[in-house]
């Protein structure tokens, strides 16, 4: 999934830009000129489109189909809406998967997003060891997904995992994190979560340095404490960076998918759309038109998203 | 390959890539150039392809080194029309692995039937062991239990219908699978959607377990000598003395060519070749697997793979298992959810046959 292109960073939210000079440059462009700007903007559209859009058309189309992958094209059967009728009928892993992706975000967004912006104030502070609390916190983010789900199972693992041993449980009394279907999708959000946070944490970071100090300055002169200082002040002042997390924090929710694959593929608890769909087109099963399906809505809730992105980014950018 | 170079002065290229990996591609592998000959299982897998276009009949091949096979393997390798189309190469029997040594110490005894075998479980059970090892978070591990329990109560030719679509999965005979399996959880090592079977099989190689229902590769966990030494299996119990206990779970792994092949001529000759008793030889010179030729070499055998080679030989019927003897589509996206949602809560068998039957329909072509 590409990451949509972020507005410029407008700091003074009070005036758009002057749209005169703008006009002026476009009359003076030369032929060439317009060829050169025609290619910068034209070929990385065609390649959006060309590796974007028109698979992601194709997989909608293919949804209302059945095809195993193989034999011609002239193969295909037309089935219309079947392939959604037994995803919500007859396919048990297709609900707990929506509800459990719809948890990932809530998850993210209300406890993972947060706690990254906290620690990120926090470092901004210049506490001592700064740089160490960083990179441990920044240490997940350099693992893939992959590589977390694994380092999760043994801290996991019902027989010979760390928290289970931590909490002196034994025999029967041990919990099994990652194989019980009511608890696991919980633990494996906090595997997620301890990347996340750190993500969040170092591009938020990034952005508190770019603050003017004379703004927290203004601020405490104006007697305003900590907490009221960043709501008020630092806060809106970040509004670029604050959708730059936002945009960031809906992408990794949607698009999880490592880390239950690593664990269990997916199943028994651990149901997300994305694994969902690899496991019913990518492998030897190649049940193409239903998988398609599933990544559709994947799609859909996806462009909820991006509708609701675009409509935020419009309105800024027109004058009011 | 390297012998077959040297006899026949054809050269052959060797195209190899990680199993699963392969697995995963295979489609888009035969769909686009695929090399003339290439490894794969027998089996309804092997067939799916044959029936979709991608492999290529071989029964000349087969009147030429077909003597070489039992009429087992000759079954194994033969689609609905009667030709052969792939060409075993080699195979491991499922059975019940257990440690020699931890039935001496206790005195039990090899269970032949599923009264005998649970009433070692009881006894196990008083003397501290988990009866039955069990680890299902890979998915596929159960697929053999089911097979063995499921081949025991019906026989082969209901596992083979049901596997190809043409029994129900919410018939009484399918509850009735799932009833025995239900009542035999409670001897299965605890929580076993969160342990894969290398975990479960260390429980065994400690002497926790008693018993483990695995395929042959279950000595992996074991190291080399002495320990492995101490690892000995016992076919599957009977529980229905009318059916018996003769069907083996015994997956093949072999060879199949490509249709259209490049060069038909020399991908058959390599084939013929590939059904030798030398092959096999060398194969199982480097991979401690059983050769699937009747006079394959035995002197470098160990004590499991001799006893393998005598199981399966005594077999009347060798089922390839599971994943192996339906469609891959069905196996892989509703029986490995189906038999974890099973796995989960035991007393919800007929919801997830009803599950299983709907979504078969959706799967199945109809007839």
């Amino acid at each position: 999934m590409a990451t949509p292109s972020l507005p410029p960073a407008d700091t003074s939210p009070e005036g758009p830009r002057p749209q005169a000079p703008d006009n002026k440059k476009l009359q003076l462009m030369t032929g060439r000129d317009r060829l050169v700007l025609a290619f910068m903007v034209g070929i990385p559209a065609i390649f959006v489109l060309g590796f974007v859009w028109v698979p992601a058309l194709i997989s909608v189309v293919l949804s209302f189909t059945r095809w195993n992958g193989i034999g011609p094209v002239s193969d295909i059967q037309w089935i219309g809406f079947q392939n959604y009728t037994d995803l919500v009928t007859i396919y048990p892993q297709f609900l707990p998967a929506v509800s459990n992706n719809l948890l990932w975000l809530a998850v993210f967004f209300f406890i993972a997003t947060p706690l990254g912006i906290f620690m990120a104030t926090l470092l901004d502070r210049e506490v001592r060891g700064t740089a160490f609390f960083q990179s441990a916190l920044y240490l997940p983010v350099v693992l893939s997904l992959a590589l977390i789900g694994f380092i999760w199972q043994l801290i996991y693992s019902r027989d010979q995992g760390l928290l289970n041993a931590m909490l002196g449980l034994d025999g029967t009394a041990r919990i099994d994190f990652l194989g019980d279907a009511d608890i696991n999708i919980y633990f494996v959000l906090i595997a997620a979560s301890w990347r996340h946070v750190g993500y969040i944490m170092l591009l938020y970071l990034a952005g508190l340095k770019g603050i003017d100090p004379a703004l927290r300055e203004a601020a405490s002169m104006d007697g305003a404490g900590e907490v009221r200082t960043f709501f008020s002040v630092i806060f809106p002042a970040m509004k670029p960076i604050n959708v730059v997390v936002l945009v960031i924090t809906v992408i990794e929710s949607l698009r999880a998918f490592d880390i239950v694959w690593v664990i269990n593929k997916g199943t028994n608890g651990l149901e997300i759309l994305s694994a969902l769909v690899v496991s019913n087109v990518i492998g030897e099963a190649s049940r193409v038109g239903f998988g398609s399906a599933i990544a559709t809505i994947l799609l859909i809730i996806s462009l909820v998203f991006i509708v609701i992105y675009m409509i935020s980014i419009y309105r800024e950018d027109s004058p009011k | 390959m390297d012998l077959y170079e040297e006899k026949s002065g054809i050269s052959v290229d060797i195209n190899a890539t990680d199993p699963n990996t392969y697995q995963e591609q295979i489609n888009s592998y035969l769909q686009g150039n695929p090399d003339d000959v290439f490894q794969w299982f027998a089996g309804y897998r092997g067939r799916f392809f044959f029936e979709n276009g991608l492999a290529e009949n071989i029964t000349d091949v087969w009147d030429e080194v077909g003597d070489g096979f039992s009429e087992a393997f000759k079954i194994a390798s033969t689609n609905d029309a009667g030709q052969q189309i792939f060409l075993p190469l080699y195979y491991y029997p499922w059975a019940v692995f257990y440690r020699p040594s931890v039935f001496e110490q206790n005195g039990y005894t090899i269970p032949e039937t599923l009264d005998e075998f649970t009433a070692l479980c009881e006894e196990m059970r008083a003397d501290g062991l988990t009866p039955i090892a069990f680890g299902a978070s890979d998915g596929w591990p159960q697929m053999g239990t089911f097979d063995y329990l499921n081949m025991r109560t019906h026989g082969y030719q209901f596992h083979v219908d049901l596997m190809a679509g043409n029994e129900r999965w919410d018939s009484d005979e399918v509850q009735a699978v799932f009833e025995t399996w239900a009542d035999l959880l409670p001897y299965h090592q605890e929580s076993p959607l969160g342990r894969t079977w290398q975990t479960a099989a260390q429980s065994l190689q400690r002497g926790e377990s008693g018993m483990y229902v695995l395929g042959l590769f279950l000595n992996q966990q074991f190291a080399e000598g002495e320990d492995r030494e101490d690892l000995d299996f016992f076919n599957f119990p009977e529980i229905d003395p009318a059916i018996g206990s003769d069907a083996v779970e015994a997956p093949i792994d072999g060879f199949m060519m490509r249709s259209d092949p490049g060069n038909e001529q020399n991908a058959k000759d390599l084939l013929k070749f590939l059904g030798t008793v030398e092959a096999a030889n060398t194969y199982v010179g480097i991979d401690a697997q059983i050769g699937a030729h009747l006079d394959t070499d035995t002197s470098t055998y160990d004590a499991l793979q001799l006893k393998s080679a005598d199981l399966v030989r005594n077999a009347a019927n060798i089922s390839q298992f599971m994943d192996r003897d339906t469609r891959p589509d069905f196996a892989a996206t509703v029986m490995i959810p189906e038999l974890k949602r099973f796995l989960a809560n035991p007393n919800a068998i007929a919801d997830v046959t009803n599950s299983i039957q709907a979504q078969a329909d959706s799967i199945f072509p109809k007839s």
